[in-house]
């Protein structure tokens, strides 16, 4: 999940005769599948929480594009630069997309943006770890932009009309990232040298559990779902779609001849589902807190890339006055 | 940025269409709309043509009006075409 942990500001859920006759009457809109637009009245909550939500998604978005980057100029043949390329362009339209839907909610995208440089707003966990050799492109594509398909796919019936349309949007382009991802993975299993077979491998041992932190903290921990469930923001619980991922992803592991850094990953006859061993949560939750092998470079590669353009964004306020101002004259 | 203007975006998708909202962008001016737009959401051939408006131009109706614009045209049945039974003789109209 690219938002983890969004917090709704609320203690405990209210009953419908508890509301306010507007907030009934939007609730009974939600309950019914109405979709929810920017004119609509809503909860101050619901939109707090949406905003939340949405600039820490396109947060994520812009930020996963640093791992990736590391990569354009050391892609292995022309084909992998240009296709690597394509995926991080997507992901810079699927953020400015979110934010662009953020903005319907009266937020700042500057102000948002800021609050990502101060360190005060979060972005995925994932994209604080390292991408350390030519395979992390494969297993990112793979399984980060897998685990974000498995929530993304669900967001499209989210509640907000805006937030819901930038989703049907992404999911539609995200399909191609996560090809493009297991592709490289299986040419370099098929094909490849038994040193860039052991690199796959060892792109999987250090992504498996960093993409199943994706989806959040389990259930009974995560404290704001069950507000953002009624206000359906929020379609599926962390948990379920941990195990969604979990499901799909097993088979496509085997189909590649690769393993999960996993001694307890193994399929439950009973439940029809993978039983999977305990998630490090400290870890989760150090990452959170910008304690990741990653977080302040992240940032500060952000900071650059806004202080560095200014000029680019000073010079085009420019021209477009002096082209006004020769149009007048 | 927000120190530039926003832009809604409307695009056609293909010929014979009509331009239907996409979302919007940033831009400093008219010009820099339509190259960001063209960037960002016809990547993939989803439009043959592109509209960009200035989003403070565009005057909405507010979700408080939408009885009294849209409530008196739920009376009037008689302006659908179902609303005329004919008898079977008559065959297609």
């Amino acid at each position: 999940m690219y938002a983890q942990m969004v917090d709704t500001g609320t203690k405990r859920l209210k009953t419908l005769e508890e509301m306010s006759p507007e907030e009934r009457d939007f609730q009974e809109k939600v309950d019914a599948e109405t979709k929810i637009e920017a004119k609509n009245w809503m909860p101050e909550g619901y939109r707090k929480t949406l905003v939340r939500q949405i600039s820490q998604h396109a947060h994520s978005e812009i930020v996963g594009m640093l791992p990736e980057g590391n990569w354009v100029t050391r892609a292995p043949t022309l084909k992998r630069k240009l296709q690597l390329m394509a995926k991080i362009q997507d992901e810079a339209g699927h953020g400015l997309y979110l934010y662009s839907s953020m903005e319907t909610l009266g937020a700042d995208r500057d102000a948002e943006i800021q609050k990502l440089h101060d360190g005060k707003a979060k972005y995925s966990s994932i994209f604080n770890y390292p991408t350390l050799n030519w395979a992390d492109m494969g297993a990112v594509g793979w399984l980060v932009d897998g685990a974000a398909i498995v929530n993304q796919v669900v967001l499209q019936r989210t509640s907000y009309g805006p937030y819901s349309r930038a989703m049907v949007r992404i999911c539609k382009e995200e399909s191609f990232h996560q090809r493009q991802g297991y592709q490289i993975l299986l040419d370099m299993m098929r094909e490849g040298t038994q040193e860039q077979k052991d690199m796959v491998q060892d792109a999987i041992n250090r992504l498996w559990w960093p993409a199943l932190m994706m989806f959040g903290p389990h259930d009974d921990e995560s404290p704001n779902s069950q507000q953002s469930m009624v206000w359906k923001i929020k379609r599926k619980s962390n948990d379920e779609l941990r195990q969604m991922f979990i499901d799909q992803t097993v088979p496509q592991l085997e189909f590649l001849g690769c393993t999960a850094p996993d001694p307890d990953l193994k399929w439950n006859e009973e439940t029809g589902h993978y039983d999977f061993g305990p998630i490090n949560w400290k870890e989760f939750y150090d990452v959170l807190k910008g304690n990741g092998p990653c977080n302040r470079e992240r940032i500060d590669t952000r900071r650059k890339a806004i202080d560095d353009g200014t000029w680019v964004r000073d010079a085009a306020v420019a021209y477009a006055a002096k082209k006004q101002q020769r149009a007048a004259a | 940025m927000s120190e530039w203007r926003l832009y809604e975006v409307f695009v056609r998708s293909k010929h014979g269409l009509n331009h239907k909202h996409v979302g919007s962008v940033h831009a400093a001016d008219n010009e820099m709309a339509m190259e960001n737009a063209r960037e960002l959401y016809t990547r993939r051939n989803e439009g043959v043509s592109i509209w960009v408006v200035p989003s403070e131009t565009i005057t909405a109706s507010a979700s408080d009006e939408k009885e009294i614009l849209f409530d008196p045209s739920e009376d009037k049945v008689y302006r659908h075409a179902s609303f005329y039974k004919l008898p079977d003789e008559v065959g297609h109209m």
